[in-house]
């Protein structure tokens, strides 16, 4: 059994012009010590996925189809108090900017503590005692001392180790981190990666990276969705889809990149036409049918499904067209 | 020399931040003394622009990239040092000597959220650089010339009357763009111009930019964090740390040969996209606060080959290599230690 299946999650924001659909029939697994990337645009519906698998999508959004399962419990359909039992505890999320998530108005200790002692009945000296040992486990220099500091006194890079060792205080079985490095700089983004990369294994976490950046998703992760306009595109192993993207909108965002996707003769760079559209005004059948250099009749009416790949093993594409030689 | 679009020599920039005159007041053994607080963001930095090239100066936040941008484009006034553009020394001209230099000279900036009017139409913002700076151009030539610079960015120009908040991030950046290219420059500093942008739309500002630059034969001054970007689009790049240059060389020869200890940890921390595995190598400590700025090389604190001569002699930009037209500012590769 996987530790975390989606399946078919459908989200939407009821809005004044009708329903926004934020998230169409989104499925996906994640095992045990496995690192899942969610890779897209902005607007592609990650962080949404992130949210809604611990439910804090908020009004007018809403959960509206599918379910999510959590070590087989369904997390969609719990009460608010039985989610506060999961959130933080057992499933815990970055998020992007480490000066917004800590409360500034209060130690690095104080809320170390009160995170732990929100899930477990244990004495304050019993809390900081593990609250030490987290951040020696991020490499926080001299933790017992720096307990008593204030985020302003920390670095960037430091704070958000300092947000990783919160998300680990309740040693929880997966860490959804949302954008954790993007607001980094490089040198200091190498090292977060590095160090989530061996709590995953020395912790035995789950890690769901959502990120932007293909390189962070090709160093870190084992497997990849793809997502566009709120759906999952394409999903396989990420050497796989690195190598050999079988979705036209993966291979464009691959060859897009700068310093390692295809030049012409004028060393410019293969872009993707246009832009990814506004929810409210998805093109009938294939969403990316408009920016696709392959669309056909067949994609303009009807939506293509996410279907497995005959040739690869845990490989699912959702083009018509996938698998074949492009039709020009 | 003939070839330099512009010429930056030993460009300094502190800002002083030390506040009234009772928060400059300080006690030190046994008197009360005035001092004041300054952040050194540019210390002493020298660079030549060939006309034609795009030189791109990368380092991580707070490095003092954009304040070099700035201070060369005349936003900020040097603390000392001058910049020259086509040989005449523009850091000390007043504001009306300096108009026909800001015609020549133009700034594209990161979040094109922010950097265009939200109440100006299109029109209005690519129409009034073109009345201001060339006042003789009639209703008919300022019409023409939007519409012209409007297709070259590739914006519509039926949409000139639609206002920055009917258009997507890519295409406002466009229109950032093409407010530059309207006065017909020669020289454009961009300051993050693909930063804010989505990887799709990145790939199309980066081919505009250089469509833009073979058509009209630009220079530019590219100012970014993104190795990658800079790896495209660059001819020579220049490392920055702490207000100052660590190396300058042609982008082949700093990626295939970076020399800096500094550049050597920056480069191998891009995330590689094609899974080999690379060891990251990790800096110890943090950047220094350029308020204090380290005695000797300001990277000695975080390297590993720093040793006494480091701590208090501050290294030079030194050409290394045969002709390659590199420059590295550390004692350690002149003694050939690293």
């Amino acid at each position: 059994m996987a530790l975390l299946e989606v399946k078919n999650l459908e989200v939407s924001f009821a809005l004044r012009y009708g329903d926004l659909v934020a998230l169409d029939d989104v499925s996906f697994t994640l095992d045990k010590k496995e690192r899942l990337g969610v890779v897209g645009e902005s607007g592609a519906g990650k962080s949404v996925t992130g949210f809604a698998i611990i439910n804090l999508i908020s009004k007018p959004g809403k959960i509206t189809q599918g379910e999510i399962l959590f070590e087989g419990q369904r997390l969609d359909t719990l009460t608010e108090a039985e989610m506060r039992h999961i959130r933080g505890n057992r499933i815990s999320m970055i998020f992007q900017d480490p000066m917004m998530t800590l409360n500034p108005v209060l130690t690095i200790g104080t809320q170390m503590v009160e995170t732990l002692r929100a899930h477990r009945k244990i004495s304050r000296k019993e809390a900081k005692k593990i609250a030490i040992r987290k951040l020696e486990l991020v490499r926080i220099p001299s933790p017992a001392r720096r307990l008593s500091q204030y985020p302003h006194e920390f670095s960037g890079g430091m704070r958000q180790r300092i947000i990783i060792a919160i998300a680990l205080i309740t040693d929880p079985s997966i860490i959804i981190a949302d954008e954790p490095t993007t607001a980094l700089d490089v040198t200091i983004q190498a090292e977060i990666m590095d160090l989530l990369q061996e709590l995953c294994a020395s912790e035995d976490m789950g890690l769901m990276l959502i990120t932007h950046d293909l390189g962070v998703v090709a160093e870190v992760t084992e497997r990849v969705l793809v997502m566009y306009a709120g759906k999952v595109i394409e999903m396989a192993k990420t050497s796989d889809l690195v190598a050999n993207p079988l979705h036209p909108y993966s291979r464009g965002l691959i060859n897009a990149l700068p310093g390692y996707g295809k030049c012409d003769t004028a060393n410019r760079l293969q872009q993707i036409p246009g832009s990814m559209p506004n929810l409210t005004e998805i093109a009938p059948g294939c969403s990316f049918h408009p920016r696709c250099d392959r669309c056909q009749d067949i994609c303009k009416r009807e939506v293509p499904k996410l279907r497995q790949m005959k040739d690869f093993a845990s490989r699912f594409v959702s083009c018509h067209f996938a698998g074949q030689e492009p039709v020009k | 020399m003939s070839d330099s679009i512009v010429i930056i020599d030993d460009l300094v920039k502190y800002f002083d931040i030390s506040g009234g005159f009772l928060e400059q007041l300080q006690f030190k053994s046994g008197k009360v003394i005035r001092q004041k607080t300054e952040v050194k963001a540019v210390n002493g930095v020298s660079l030549e622009i060939k006309k034609g090239e795009t030189l791109a100066v990368v380092g991580e936040s707070g490095c003092g990239k954009s304040t070099l941008a700035r201070t060369v484009i005349g936003l900020y006034p040097p603390t000392s040092g001058q910049v020259f553009y086509r040989g005449q020394r523009i850091d000390n001209l007043s504001p009306k000597q300096m108009l026909p230099y800001r015609r020549r000279m133009q700034m594209i900036f990161q979040d094109p959220y922010a950097s265009l009017n939200p109440r100006k139409s299109v029109r209005q913002t690519l129409e009034e650089p073109i009345r201001f700076h060339m006042p003789k151009s009639n209703k008919k030539e300022v019409k023409e010339r939007v519409a012209y610079v409007m297709k070259q960015v590739g914006v519509n120009p039926g949409w000139k009357d639609r206002f920055p908040h009917e258009f997507s991030g890519g295409q406002r950046q466009r229109i950032a763009i093409a407010r530059s290219l309207v006065v017909d420059p020669g020289f454009i500093i961009a300051d993050e111009p693909v930063s804010a942008l989505d990887v799709s739309i990145q790939a199309q500002i980066l081919n505009l930019l250089m469509d833009a630059q073979e058509e009209r034969g630009l220079t530019y001054l590219f100012i970014t964090h993104d190795l990658s970007v800079v790896r495209h689009i660059a001819a020579r790049v220049a490392v920055m740390y702490l207000g100052t240059l660590c190396e300058l060389a042609t982008t082949a020869e700093l990626y295939n040969n970076p020399r800096h200890p500094y550049t050597q940890a920056l480069l191998s921390a891009i995330p590689a996209i094609d899974g080999r595995k690379k060891q990251h190598i990790r800096l110890p400590g943090e950047i220094p606060t350029p308020i204090n700025l380290p005695k000797g090389c300001v990277f000695h604190g975080r390297c590993i080959h720093a040793n006494d001569r480091c701590l208090n002699e501050i290294p030079v930009l030194l050409q290394v290599g045969d002709s390659s037209g590199s420059y590295v500012a550390c004692h350690g590769v002149e003694e050939g230690r690293v």
